[in-house]
């Protein structure tokens, strides 16, 4: 038979409630005291070393980010710049080749020009020789023929047909 | 998990538990509890008295003048087993007459302190004692005290213990006999807080031994430090390391309690209430746990104990009332904008009764939940005994290990996770009711 009277557990006995207290209460005092605070404290540093080291990667992610950036920026600039400089350099080789075609063409005009200028003079320094000497053969050739005549009639007339033919005016 | 889906399971489980419960529980019905012996040293009752009243009822079984041996084999009873095995004791069980003696400490209001051992019984069969050793007696591995002021000091030799149902002022009682040089002496149980409500009350005296519970307690705490010690050794010692070992098994309770017990029920003043919550969780999932083993240092109920709820209930219901804020008192007492007459009729007494059911409620959910586990592996465990007829059927028996092994399996399993969701419910509750107290008003 199942009497109540042994089922004990229901009843609330002086002995176990003052053991279970200070049981308890000791377990209590020394877990707070020798555990829960120390892994509370050591899961709440590594919590923040965790976090702190995510923000800082996070950072340092953002840094690089900017470098690169920055970097590009750098490279487009140099990119720029040397194209620039091409440019230029392009520009003053254009310059140079059309001042110096300009002085060349300047020289030459003006080398043609003195070059046509002594013709000139040469030609003009020429003719007056020529006349000089034309009119001293013609006055040596009256000369000779007045001679000639003076002498003989017909042969004054060959001579002065034999020089007329050696004076060629070439 | 959602709180939906959380609050199914605790549903589903508190259910069969409770179920289990009330099926064990409804055998009593029919043997409504007495107190008696209010003042035993007064009136020693002649064991021929009650005796031959005793004997009026029961005619035809007594096989002495004071009922039956207890060490007598009689039929298996499933309920008693279960009953016996649940209960509180003096001693350890290990097998066959093996027996742990505990440290005894007793108190009889009349004849002052004692201090022993139960080896001093000469604990025999069925752990009952060969002698009386001033006064007090081991019967059934529990220690009694014998009524007659005659054997209150001294060793004196015991032939039997007897125990008889009867009747006192028209309701049943069991009574428990020493029997001495042929006489039968009247047993006095220890004294119990249950004001006779459940059969107890006080007695001739008071038992504050190193029971098989306080023992279990003891073990379970040193268990708890140790390990508790080594991870926050290494906690603090592992600083810029990852964590290893125990920490990685201890922590996430650690972390569970703060995140999901402590911070959403208590607030910002969680930290405070941690140490508190995170003890009461440790303390009764490691008593849930080790109840669970069904071998020695295991297999005491402790959490199963009404006892050990009361305390635990009482503390927090402690820590709760005394910090509890004044909003907390203005919405109990004299809650705004309510009329006075509703608030004095009804609910003013409801919110003060509020105040004592939550520790009540608290302190029987665990007492009934862990003992209604054990009670029901118990009796698939019993079922071997009935099938096998007490040991005296072998085919019987093997019909009831086949039937038993995966009923008691599963229950096991059950009860497994009802240790860890028991010790959840009790943190949670206590963490709720501390958060309701300590809250802060808010602004409409």
């Amino acid at each position: 038979m199942l009497f109540l009277v042994d089922f004990s557990v229901i009843k609330p006995e002086p002995g176990l409630l003052f053991w279970t207290t200070v049981i308890f209460l000791i377990f209590w005092y020394i877990m707070s005291r020798f555990a829960f605070k120390p892994i509370g404290e050591a899961l709440k540093r590594r919590e923040q070393d965790i976090q702190e080291a995510l923000d800082e990667a996070k950072k340092a992610r953002e840094e690089m980010t900017h470098l690169e950036a920055k970097n590009e920026q750098l490279l487009a600039e140099a990119r720029e710049e040397r194209a620039q400089m091409l440019k230029e350099a392009k520009d003053a080789k254009e310059q140079i080749i059309s001042e110096a075609k300009e002085r060349a063409n300047a020289e030459y005009k003006r080398k043609v020009e003195s070059a046509l200028h002594d013709i000139e003079n040469h030609k003009n320094a020429a003719m007056v020789e020529l006349k000089n000497k034309s009119g001293q053969l013609a006055i040596e050739i009256a000369e000779k023929i007045l001679r000639k005549e003076l002498s003989n009639k017909a042969e004054q007339e060959a001579y002065a047909k034999s020089l007329a033919d050696s004076i060629q005016l070439n | 998990m959602t709180f939906a889906r959380k609050y199914w399971i605790v549903l589903i489980i508190s259910g069969l538990a409770t179920f289990a419960f009330a099926q064990a529980g409804h055998e009593n019905h029919n043997h409504p509890p007495t107190e008696q012996h209010a003042d035993p040293a007064g009136h020693p009752q002649t064991t021929e008295t009650t005796g031959e009243n005793a004997e009026a009822g029961h005619p035809e079984g007594a096989h002495s003048p004071c009922g039956h041996s207890v060490s007598e084999e009689s039929e298996f009873n499933a309920g008693e087993n279960a009953v016996h095995h649940i209960a509180d004791a003096n001693t350890i069980h290990l097998w066959g007459d093996a027996y742990v003696p505990l440290p005894c400490i007793l108190y009889a209001p009349e004849h002052g302190w004692k201090f022993s051992t139960t080896s001093t019984f000469h604990a025999h069969h069925h752990g009952s004692g060969e002698v009386a050793q001033d006064g007090y007696v081991l019967v059934h591995g529990n220690i009694m005290r014998i009524q007659n002021p005659a054997y209150a000091k001294g060793e004196v030799k015991v032939d039997d213990y007897t125990h008889k149902d009867t009747t006192i002022d028209g309701k049943n009682k069991t009574l428990y006999f020493a029997v001495i040089n042929g006489s039968c002496n009247l047993l006095d149980g220890k004294t119990t807080y249950d004001g006779g409500i459940m059969g107890g009350g006080i007695t001739s005296f008071y038992d504050f031994s190193i029971t098989r519970n306080v023992f279990t307690m003891l073990l379970t705490v040193l268990i708890l430090f140790l390990v508790f010690r080594s991870v926050a050794r290494s906690a603090t010692k592992t600083h810029g390391h990852a964590p290893k070992g125990l920490q990685n098994f201890i922590e996430p309770f650690y972390t569970f309690i703060r995140d999901e017990v402590a911070k959403p029920n208590i607030g910002p003043k969680y930290e405070k209430y941690m140490p508190y919550l995170l003890s009461a969780f440790f303390f009764i999932l490691g008593l849930n746990l080790i109840g669970q083993v069904p071998f020695f240092p295991g297999g005491a109920n402790v959490t199963g104990n009404i006892s050990i709820t009361i305390v635990l209930a009482l503390l927090t219901f402690i820590i709760s009332t005394f910090s509890a804020k004044k909003h907390f008192w203005e919405h109990t007492l004299w809650m705004p904008g309510v009329p006075a007459v509703l608030k004095i009729f009804i609910l003013t007494p409801i919110e003060i009764l509020g105040i004592f059911l939550k520790p009540f409620t608290l302190l029987l959910r665990l007492f009934a939940n862990i003992t209604a586990g054990h009670i029901v592996i118990l009796s698939f465990v019993s079922l071997i005994f009935i099938f096998g007829d007490a040991g005296k059927s072998t085919a019987g028996s093997i019909t009831g290990i086949i039937a038993s092994v995966p009923l008691s399996l599963f229950m096991m399993t059950l009860e497994l996770l009802v240790a860890f969701l028991q010790a959840f419910i009790f943190t949670m509750l206590s963490a709720t009711y501390i958060g309701t107290a300590i809250e802060e008003p808010h602004h409409h």
